[in-house]
């Protein structure tokens, strides 16, 4: 069964598009990671989804009711953790529960049972009856994720949950949202820790300029990129002219795929190649040139190379490209109301 | 058949009822919360009007007898002016709050949950904003009656309280608006502060209109402030007929009848003029 589905979706603020013909289906039960750079359209999307915001086209269908007709029905079914945590300071965690707790109308009968277990899972209980503004940038997410779960949606939509997290808050965070995976509710969420995504997602897509790149299981998406990934290094710190020079050599050996110069790297090498003997083959090609070895890496492709691979840029890359770039304006138009 | 269905339609009524109420109480609760946790601005709202009521008071009690019409020394001129100021100046800042939760992300908490009708959200801002309003007006009438100032009536204290409702009302509705339009809270405190005191002096607060210049006049008779200000005045006169003229103005005389009127047409007005707002805002 489908618990997200969305067609087409358009956003525009200005001339910045925020999503361009998004598709997007996320199946029930599973964690789904949406890996992008800043500026990919994660948020957007997330937001759309919670029925927050209107995109300008497109379909939108949330535990199979459109969420643009029935936005109602689909927030009770829905919680949203946003990326900003929006807490009131002068309330105590439990009094923020309990205001939750009304505003999704839960029935009083078993409201103090739901507000301990939420407590309990995210192990909060020595804090929860202090004021929000004491609390640290852990304890307001997993407050925040608390009140995204006390009426126990069937989606549960997280932006970044775990950015900026202490190791405590994070894994405590990672704990719960297997738990609740395990016990049938859908999670979609964004990051842009490849990491967290790989760790955790059970499907993942990746977008970029606010469409999707790249979707499948995290493993599925490695491997349809295929090859090992090498990494060579002449010396400690080489230079441009040497390292063209070798990648020229190299180029012509058997099983090597492609072969980049990395910059960034003092000039390092980084290989795309096929099976374990090109390793031996290199080794012979460069004592041949009578070129030294200082470092040969062999890895298997990480996300970073899908995405690498679906956009031409590194995820560091791109959310260097747009460090800086964002307009303080219109980041709160987009988040206000 | 047709029986069950009334059932069922009155049981869906009563359920959207009681869930209208519950999240209305749920997020009214919320800023009484905020306003017993952090009483400053309670606690100034109460001392500002009272320091104008002893200082105001104080700088025109040598005034010769006889000056005001009627009579009356400064002091009780002075006090119909100073409660609705207070009330007018409370519910000018009930976007505030709202503003600040749009800006810290703390709306679209609200939005995001199943909320019965997003209108709570006003109502909560209204009931709130009301209720402080009527709290320092009472402590500004307690101080009066110290100072010798006197004290409506019953049916005066009526005439008071249903006089400064539709001021707040229709204030309120205003400032609401402006917290959903204005883009931060800087921009509406900005607004907040330059209405505030060319009001009350453009007003029949401090003195009567024919104190003022002809242009002036003219301001003081279009002003809102004015129409809440003349029948608390009145109220405070002892035996009032809402029936005689209260205002002379220069285009006219005014009843109270007709100041109340004028003040419900504001507050349905606004109200009617933010709502499209309100719903495109709150959609």
């Amino acid at each position: 069964m489908t618990v997200i589905e969305l067609r087409e979706l358009k956003k525009s603020y200005g001339n910045v598009k925020a999503l361009d013909g998004l598709n997007l289906e996320v199946p029930s039960g599973v964690l789904y990671g949406l890996l992008g750079p800043n500026g990919a359209g994660k948020t957007t999307a997330l937001r759309v989804i919670s029925t927050l915001i209107a995109p300008d086209s497109g379909i939108v269908r949330v535990a199979g009711l459109d969420a643009l007709k029935q936005a109602r029905a689909v927030r009770s079914r829905l919680g949203y953790v946003a990326q900003e945590v929006a807490i009131d300071k002068i309330l105590t965690g439990r009094e923020l529960l309990r205001l939750q707790a009304a505003l999704y109308h839960l029935p009083t009968s078993d409201l103090a049972k739901r507000i301990e277990w939420v407590i309990e899972s995210l192990d909060m209980k020595l804090w929860i009856d202090r004021r929000c503004g004491t609390y640290s940038g852990g304890m307001r997410r997993r407050l925040d994720l608390a009140s995204g779960l006390l009426h126990q949606p069937q989606l549960l939509v997280l932006d970044e949950p775990t950015v900026g997290l202490d190791i405590e808050s994070r894994s405590a965070i990672w704990k719960l949202l297997r738990d609740l995976i395990g016990q049938g509710t859908t999670v979609l969420l964004s990051s842009h820790y490849l990491e967290e995504v790989e760790a955790l997602a059970d499907r993942m897509a990746i977008l970029d300029e606010g469409r999707v790149i790249a979707e499948g299981t995290p493993s599925q998406l490695k491997k349809e990129l295929g090859g090992d990934r090498i990494t060579l290094r002449i010396r400690e710190f080489s230079n441009e002219a040497e390292s063209e020079e070798v990648r020229q050599l190299i180029q012509k050996v058997e099983g090597v795929r492609q072969v980049v110069v990395n910059k960034s790297q003092g000039f390092s090498l980084n290989l795309v190649v096929d099976g374990d003997e090109v390793i031996s083959l290199l080794r012979a090609q460069l004592s041949a040139a009578q070129l030294p070895v200082f470092a040969i890496t062999q890895s298997k492709p990480s996300l970073d190379d899908v995405y690498l691979q679906a956009t031409g840029r590194t995820l560091m890359d791109a959310e260097l490209a747009v460090a800086g770039k964002r307009d303080i304006k219109l980041e709160s138009k987009k988040s206000m109301r | 058949m047709k029986n069950s269905t009334f059932a069922s339609e009155n049981h869906i009524e009563n359920q959207f009822l009681s869930e209208l109420i519950q999240e209305t109480m749920a997020l009214t609760y919320r800023l009484f919360l905020q306003l017993i946790r952090r009483p400053s601005t309670l606690i100034a709202g109460i001392l500002q009007p009272l320091i104008w009521l002893i200082l105001f008071g104080a700088l025109f009690s040598k005034a010769p007898v006889g000056l005001l019409p009627g009579g009356i020394g400064y002091g009780n001129f002075l006090g119909a002016g100073v409660i609705v100021f207070t009330a007018f100046s409370g519910a000018l800042n009930a976007g505030l709050p709202v503003m600040f939760d749009r800006e810290f992300g703390f709306l679209n908490r609200l939005l995001v949950a199943p909320l019965r009708s997003r209108s709570s959200i006003v109502f909560a801002s209204v009931i709130y904003i009301t209720s402080i309003s009527l709290l320092q007006s009472f402590a500004i009438m307690a101080m009066a009656y110290f100072l010798g100032y006197g004290w409506p009536g019953l049916a005066g204290l009526l005439l008071v309280v249903a006089t400064l409702l539709l001021l707040v009302f229709a204030v309120t509705a205003l400032s609401l608006g402006l917290a959903f339009v204005l883009p931060g809270h800087i921009e509406l405190i900005a607004v907040i502060f330059v209405a505030n005191l060319p009001l009350l002096f453009a007003s029949t607060a401090l003195a009567p209109i024919s104190f003022m210049p002809g242009w002036m006049g003219w301001l003081a008779a279009i002003n809102p402030l004015t129409f809440a200000i003349e029948p608390i005045r009145a109220a405070y006169g002892g035996s009032f007929n809402l029936g005689n003229v209260l205002l002379h103005a220069p285009y006219g005389d005014v009843t109270g009848y007709q100041c109340l009127i004028i003040l419900m047409g504001l507050t349905i007005g606004l109200f009617l003029l933010i709502s499209p707002l309100l719903n495109r805002k709150l959609a």
